[in-house]
């Protein structure tokens, strides 16, 4: 469990993270979704404790990342940028960190047969592929075997089979009941693993939502509807369930929670002739760039009106 | 106290997942003695490590054995010129001609120690297991200090017992039951320790390893010869309380008027240690890693 309350990180003028509200829960896999820049990297290294917040507060499992008694044990982070001394072995490197914690030897076995790294446990991680180099970060994350993992960008650099490895690693710890926080620049990657998503943009939270949620929020599954009686139509289409937009003086409607076979239907039971009639599905990925697209808008022109969901 | 409320967390963070079988997880815990025992893992684990502490010991050995042969070949008697201040010289003194050069391996190592850390990456994950960042501190200080005072008393002996062994006969022989020769021995390898804290205070205040080591070979050897600027009535004042002169009233066997006693030499010598280490302390803790 994280739980942020108005976070906020600057630097100088900068405001690389601003007062972000979430929580993170146990049980599932969140998605931390934003463009690159958007404060993501920040905020991870704010929940362990690398930087400290200019304001508000972040928690693990109900406590500040530094007044656990055992913090590997709470949580367990891959960050974005390599946290290694390229000198030491993967062995060593997990050693080492096991150590502070009275970890056994036992258990740095076990990450590094997790991980696939027993081949070259010895080697100087230095030498490590960035797939290797990603896998003894998250070696190093699972060390001890915390409640929660946090992964900044963990398919970077992978090939698909790693890839295919991280989400099946994902979806399994989170089926053991662990918080798992994922971060990504790419809602098609989240998409496969995520239930929940946070979605920030320039350091503010756009979006706490499910996958489904935002996927209706962005018209998916919605039919876009012309004819020459927007009012009519609106009021034969309406009933339990349905939802219907459109501008006034406008001859589009758009409808959710109507097959386009349904209102086609109804419209003709009715006398009302259709100008067209199209259902249109947005990707997670439109929802995603059109979320963050308003984001960038709304801090670089000084008024563009983000209806519902700029804050 | 912190049982009690650890116990609680375990218990209201997972009411959804009774199947993860939380009691059965084992309880680790962070402790001053496990962050030694993973500094101590560190240094060994550096190559490194291995490489400059030999160095050092090389120096400090080959280099007072050097001295101690060219006195005892008599040149240092003799020839009046360069090596003429060596002819009222101690074996003592001789055999610890390399201190000067091993204390700059031994504080470089200490920089890197530290500083290392910064340039690699690896502090994140130092920090995310020791979130409270002091304890990391304090351990490599001790740690690598410690070691260095090991490995710099034993070169010392070493240096003494061979080179002693070269001036035998000469006026400069001692031997190790003579008054004052353990307590600079063992002062020899109080001086290399704490000038490892000191590079390691330096490489942690720092955070970058070409800062510490400049600054460190400053303090080391160009704020020696700038004291010399200053007016004469202050010199010898500023100069014994210098880290370099201090330390040497801690491992020679005569003190005069401009030189600190061994005991005052020490308390100087750990002052600056410890103002070294309150200003890595101080960065450490306030700024982010």
């Amino acid at each position: 469990m994280i739980e942020a309350q108005q976070l906020t990180k600057r630097y100088g003028e900068k405001t690389a993270v601003d007062r972000l509200d979430f929580v993170v829960k146990p049980g599932t896999v969140t998605g931390f979704l934003g463009p690159n820049g958007a404060g993501k990297s920040t905020t991870m290294r704010m929940i362990v404790g690398l930087d400290a917040p200019s304001s508000g507060s972040v928690t693990v499992n109900g406590k500040r990342y530094d007044r656990h008694s055992a913090p590997l044990q709470e949580i367990g982070a891959l960050l974005e940028a390599k946290s290694i001394h390229p000198g030491r072995s993967a062995f060593d490197h997990l050693m080492v960190q096991a150590h502070t914690h009275g970890i056994p030897r036992r258990r740095v076995e076990e990450v590094i047969e997790m991980t696939g790294l027993q081949a070259v446990a010895k080697k100087r991680a230095g030498a490590f592929s960035l797939g290797m180099g990603q896998r003894l970060g998250i070696a190093a994350a699972l060390l001890g075997d915390p409640a929660t993992v946090m992964l900044d960008e963990p398919v970077n650099g992978l090939d698909p089979d790693g890839v295919l490895w991280i989400r099946n690693l994902l979806t399994g710890l989170a089926e053991e009941g662990r918080t798992v926080f994922v971060s990504s620049h790419l809602m098609s990657e989240m998409a496969l693993v995520a239930d929940h998503l946070i979605i920030v943009g320039r350091g503010r939270l756009l979006a706490d939502t499910t996958v489904q949620e935002l996927v209706r929020q962005y018209g998916g599954d919605a039919v876009t509807v012309a004819c020459d009686q927007p009012a009519r139509l609106r009021e034969v289409l309406s009933g339990p369930g349905v939802e219907i937009t459109g501008e006034v003086g406008s001859d589009h409607l758009h409808v959710a929670g109507l097959s386009a076979r349904a209102i086609g239907l109804k419209a003709a039971e009715h006398g009302i002739p259709l100008f067209e009639l199209s259902s249109r599905t947005v990707s997670l990925e439109q929802a995603f760039m059109e979320l963050t697209h308003d984001a960038v808008e709304y801090h670089g022109a000084s008024t563009v009106d983000t209806p519902g969901r700029a804050a | 106290m912190t049982t009690m409320t650890e116990t609680h967390n375990a218990t209201t963070t997972s009411p959804s997942s009774p199947e993860a079988a939380q009691p059965a997880r084992p309880r680790y815990k962070v402790t001053g003695l496990r962050v030694l025992r993973s500094e101590w893992a560190k240094l060994w684990t550096l190559r490194s490590t291995w490489i400059t502490l030999a160095l050092g010991l090389v120096f400090l050995i080959a280099f007072g054995v050097i001295a101690a042969a060219q006195y005892g070949s008599g040149s240092g008697l003799d020839d009046g010129g360069p090596g003429g201040d060596l002819s009222n010289a101690d074996a003592l003194g001789l055999s610890l001609f390399g201190i000067s050069l091993a204390q700059m391996a031994f504080g470089i190592l200490g920089v890197m120690v530290t500083a290392g850390e910064y340039s690699t990456g690896m502090i994140r994950s130092t920090l995310a297991a020791v979130p409270r960042r002091l304890p990391v501190l304090w351990s490599k200080s001790a740690v690598f200090g410690l070691v260095t005072f090991a490995v710099g008393t034993i070169g010392a002996l070493v240096a003494f017992l061979i080179g002693n062994e070269l001036v035998s006969g000469t006026a400069a022989e001692l031997s190790l039951s003579d008054s004052g020769v353990v307590r600079s021995l063992l002062g020899a390898g109080v001086y290399l320790g704490l000038i490892a804290v000191i590079g390691t205070a330096l490489g942690a205040l720092f955070r970058s390893v070409a800062g510490g080591i400049s600054v460190l070979v400053g303090t080391l050897m160009l704020v020696p010869n700038l004291t010399s600027l200053l007016p004469n009535s202050w010199e010898d004042d500023v100069n014994k309380y210098l880290p370099t002169n201090a330390g040497e009233s801690l491992y020679s066997l005569t003190h005069d008027a401009a030189s600190l006693s061994p005991t005052a030499g020490l308390l100087v010598l750990l002052g600056w240690s410890a103002l070294a280490l309150a200003g890595a302390a101080y960065r450490l803790v306030r700024k982010d890693a």
